[in-house]
């Protein structure tokens, strides 16, 4: 027995400690005493982590994991990037501080980006992830939907006149696409699965870049989404502009291949005074005026980044501007007071369910065993109603016409003219909850309390401790653990409680969880409601954290 | 001895009554006087009401009826704080969440004793109980037997007069025990303390105790010095519940004087003092202590009577020889013989007369 806490009455005849010279005891192998305890202690503590593995493992799986998507959501902010791709590295060097409009680079990029935005659906979406940031957004990209078709019809409506087959789907595909991707094409039928993917004719890039990238993605999108053949399908008007764009910027007099007199037609129309053209700028001032307001520009260019702090601002009633996060104007601001509000009332919550709960667990705890069983049914038949009933009898004892109203106006404590106000405010919320979550302060108080030897009182007693101080210096530290337990429990539950706030709450009584809830399915912004979330986990981590420190963790007790 | 006059006893049970539930007395008619610096026992089998004495004594249960005093006045309405009663209990009762100097300091701040004081009273208790190194320790981090010292200078930091202790050293091995019984003894003595100490260990009782109440079935049995109670049983249950012992059933046939003739079932005659048997006809139990049978005539007076027995089992014990006979049909007849030179080692199967001194030889109540 290498007992490193061998005290003077227990003799260490036939121990092997002995102490090293710095005074450390010694184990019979020689190692110091220390290390071979850690060590021992380690292979024990391995071999229990092993055996939790496979629900650590669930854990993990089933709550970790959400929790890291939560707070994964709260910064992430890719749907920019990905829906505006060309737009964002055409802003690269925009001045978001500045006040001009960017350049026609930009416009140019945007209205490629937009056009596939809309016609792949995206850009709503895209519309209603700004619009959390810039008001307005959200109706400008749906506009927008609907208007840029109207800048190439402008180009396709004049190559139509010139050339029929400009508005023919064979003739563009035999023009764009591989010859032997035609056949195959061709020679497709439904049966046989997948169709054989667009591919472009050689070369063609090199002449028409802009025109190829158009009517590739066009291609594509048909095949992929639309499951159509290319060679069925009118391309989209975006591939005249590109087609515009490409022949006025470097012509095809080069080009001899397959529908080189098309284009050179085309060249000719386009360098005919008449040919009429359209800046992308003023094409996107025609579907809105929006558009040649630097701001929405500017909001693009801030939130471009694949990653965001900017929910987390909104959360903390700060948005971000050209010079650095700032906070919301006065009257803008909820998310400060929601969260104070919550932590206040949560903490009324858990302090009055203390005050109630531990009269309750003493009683019980002190109860021979029958009656004491009995009680308990009681403290646990709350679980067995809904939580709903319970609320909403909590709405009509406590509503201006309901039950303790009458009873006090009859017993003409107040008029009845001036009933109490006692529901949908912070009182409602904080009585229906301290109902509602009582039984999980009493069942850990409970559980503690029942494990107090009651020799302990008697033992108090007998040296000479009144009533009071008995309780107080002996039952009452001991029962601490208890009320420690409770408390977290009661606490962390009120935090994040989100029914009976919502029905008794009214306006000054609800919870951040309420405002969660709301832009999670109303609002369905979803990275603002994770950034709340994420900032409410915290403040429990912290809170906990403080816990630990002031009160100590291992003080926590739930039975035992 | 048993019964002194009021005047100079510090604690009495009168005529004390108890029942928890108002149907069977748990406690039936108490009397005790105790005088100062007393060290007394209860000694009796499980659910006897000892422990509900204690408590009755303490003030955690009250008297249904009787009085009970405490230096001459009556303490049956002093609530258990003021009564000034150092108490030991079984599981120490030291608060966990308190070290070990908190916890004795505790009698002292509820006494309201300045600092330094309680300092120097606690420092002294502790070495009292040789645990001086052990004061910032919490009760969790101690050996049984530490707290129990601890429980035990918990108890006596407040200097009080009276100290209850029951079954104080229930939890602890056999070696540690004796230590502790010991240790005890001296410092309750030492101190003057009067103490009332509880214990179903008979070997406790004897040899801790200047008196030993015998409980059993609510009443006390025999209050005696440990000596008397060995040797002179006032009944059967006592000579049963204390030390080995022989019994022999058979009836009165002669009382002369202080002595009498019993006559064993199976006939035969012996000599005994009539203890709680005062006819001749009445059926009585008689009781011999093994060490006090001898089977050697020239030890025996000659005109004791001797009776026939039959040897069935011969065991060598070191210092004693434990040797089993048959005795009128009693097949656990035991003696036990010192292992000396001159020692005779009785073989299974001899047949053997046995005898003993009349007044070695108790005939009690046969119940
Ligand atoms: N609180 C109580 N309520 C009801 N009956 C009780 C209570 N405490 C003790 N008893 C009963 O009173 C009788 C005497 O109990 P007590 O505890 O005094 O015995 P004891 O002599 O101390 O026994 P032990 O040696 O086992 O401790 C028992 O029959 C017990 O069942
Ligand atoms: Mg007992």
């Amino acid at each position: 027995m290498t007992d490193a806490t061998a005290g003077t009455d227990q003799t260490t005849t036939g121990s092997p400690a002995t102490t090293d010279a710095k005074g450390g005891m010694i184990a019979a192998d020689g190692t110091p005493l220390k290390k071979s305890l850690s060590r021992a202690l380690r292979r024990q503590k391995m071999r229990a982590l092993l055996l939790i593995a496979p629900l650590l493992l669930f854990v993990l799986v089933t709550f970790i994991a959400p929790i890291a998507d939560m707070l994964f959501r709260s910064v992430e902010n890719q749907i920019v990037r990905e829906t505006l791709p060309r737009t964002v590295a055409a802003l690269s060097d925009y001045d978001a501080g500045g006040d001009e409009l960017p350049g026609d680079a930009v416009f140019e990029a945007a209205y490629y980006d937009v056009f596939f935005a809309a016609e792949r659906k995206l850009h709503t979406r895209l519309g209603s992830r700004l619009n959390y940031e810039q008001t307005g957004a959200s109706s400008l990209f749906r506009k927008s939907g609907r208007g840029i078709d109207d800048i190439g019809e402008v180009y396709q409506d004049q190559f139509e006149d010139l050339d029929e087959r400009w508005d023919e789907a064979r003739p563009w595909a035999e023009l764009m696409g591989d010859p032997e991707w035609i056949a195959a094409q061709d020679a497709w039928s439904e049966d046989d699965g997948a169709m054989p993917p667009f591919e472009l004719r050689d070369g063609i890039r090199d002449v028409l870049p802009r025109t190829a990238m158009a009517y590739e993605t066009f291609a594509r999108f048909m095949q992929t989404e639309e499951e159509d053949s290319p060679l069925e399908e009118e391309p989209w008007t975006v591939v005249h502009t590109a087609l515009y764009q490409d022949i006025s910027e470097n012509g095809v007099a080069g080009y001899s291949g397959p529908g080189a007199d098309r284009l050179q037609a085309v060249e000719a129309l386009i360098a005919s005074p008449d040919f009429e053209t359209i800046r992308f700028q003023d094409g996107f001032e025609e579907i809105d005026e929006d558009w040649v307001d630097p701001e929405i520009w500017k909001t693009i260019k801030t939130y471009s980044p694949p990653y965001t702090s900017g929910y987390f601002l909104n959360a903390v009633d700060a948005q971000k501007t050209a010079d650095g996060p700032a906070l919301r104007d006065e009257d803008e601001r909820i998310y400060g007071l929601l969260f104070k509000r919550t932590l206040f009332m949560s903490m009324v919550i858990t302090i009055s369910c203390i005050l109630l709960a531990y009269p309750i667990a003493y009683l019980l705890s002190n109860l021979p065993m029958r009656t004491a069983n009995l009680l308990m049914i009681l403290v646990l038949l709350p679980f067995w109603t809904s939580l709903l009933v319970r609320t909403s009898a909590w709405k009509v004892m406590l509503q201006q016409q309901g039950v303790i109203n009458d009873v006090l106006v009859w017993l003409g404590l107040v008029g009845d003219a001036d009933r109490l106000v006692m529901i949908n405010n912070q009182f409602g919320t904080i009585v229906a909850m301290t109902h509602i979550l009582l039984p999980f302060m009493i069942l850990p108080m409970y559980s503690v309390m029942s494990t107090i030897p009651p020799s302990y009182v008697r033992a108090a007693k007998s040296l000479g401790a009144t009533n009071w101080t008995t309780f107080w210096r002996v039952y009452f530290p001991q029962s601490v653990p208890g009320i420690g337990a409770g408390s977290i429990l009661v606490f962390i539950l009120a935090i994040g409680y989100y029914i009976t706030p919502e029905i008794v709450g009214g306006t000054t009584g609800t919870f951040i969880s309420n405002r969660i809830a709301y832009h999670i399915s109303s609002s369905l912004n979803w990275g603002l409601a994770a950034a709340l979330g994420a900032i409410l986990l915290a403040a429990v981590l912290i809170l906990y954290w403080a816990y630990d420190r002031i009160v100590g963790i291992d003080n926590v007790k739930l039975g035992g | 001895m048993a019964d002194m006059g009021n005047g100079d006893a510090f604690v009495a049970f009168e005529r004390v009554q108890k029942s928890y539930d108002g149907e069977t007395l748990v406690v039936k008619d108490l009397n005790l006087t105790m005088p100062k610096g007393e060290f007394l026992t209860m000694l009796g089998p499980s659910g006897s009401g000892k422990t509900t004495c204690l408590m009755m004594l303490a003030g955690f249960e009250t008297a249904t009826h009787g009085k009970i005093l405490l230096d001459g006045k009556s303490i049956n309405d002093i609530p258990p704080h003021k009564r000034g009663i150092g108490m030991v209990f079984q599981n120490y009762a030291l608060f966990p969440h308190m070290t070990v100097a908190e916890n004795l300091s505790f009698p002292l701040e509820v006494r309201k004793i300045g600092k330094s004081e309680r300092e120097q009273k606690v420092k002294r208790a502790l070495d009292m109980v040789e645990m001086g190194a052990f004061g910032g320790r919490r009760p969790a981090q101690l050996s049984g037997g530490q707290q129990q010292r601890i429980a035990l200078a918990r108890a006596l930091v407040f200097e009080p007069e009276l100290v209850l202790m029951d079954e104080p050293l229930g939890a602890l091995d056999k070696q540690l025990r004796e230590k502790m019984q010991f240790e005890i003894t001296k410092l309750a003595h030492d101190l003057g303390i009067t103490t009332v100490y509880v214990t179903h260990d008979q070997t406790e009782a004897l040899t801790m105790s200047d008196r030993v109440a015998v409980f059993d079935d609510g009443r006390i049995q025999q209050l005696d010095p440990p000596d008397v109670l060995y040797e002179k049983p006032q009944n059967s249950f006592v000579a049963q519940f204390i030390g080995e012992n022989n019994t022999l059933e058979g009836k009165i046939t002669e009382i002369k004087g202080n002595t009498c003739v019993v006559k064993l079932d199976d006939g035969q005659e012996i000599d005994a003092i009539p203890i709680n048997v005062d006819k001749v006809g009445e059926r009585t139990r008689v009781s011999i202590r093994p060490e006090r049978v001898e089977f050697l005539k020239d030890r025996l007076s000659p005109d004791a009577h001797l009776i026939k027995a039959e040897v069935l089992e011969f065991i060598y014990m070191g210092d004693i020889f434990r040797t089993r006979l048959r005795v009128a049909g009693n097949n656990d007849f035991v003696i036990k013989s010192r292992n000396a030179p001159d020692q005779v080692r009785l073989k299974p199967g001899a047949q053997i007369e046995i005898g003993w001194l009349a007044e070695d030889c108790r005939a009690l109540d046969a119940s």
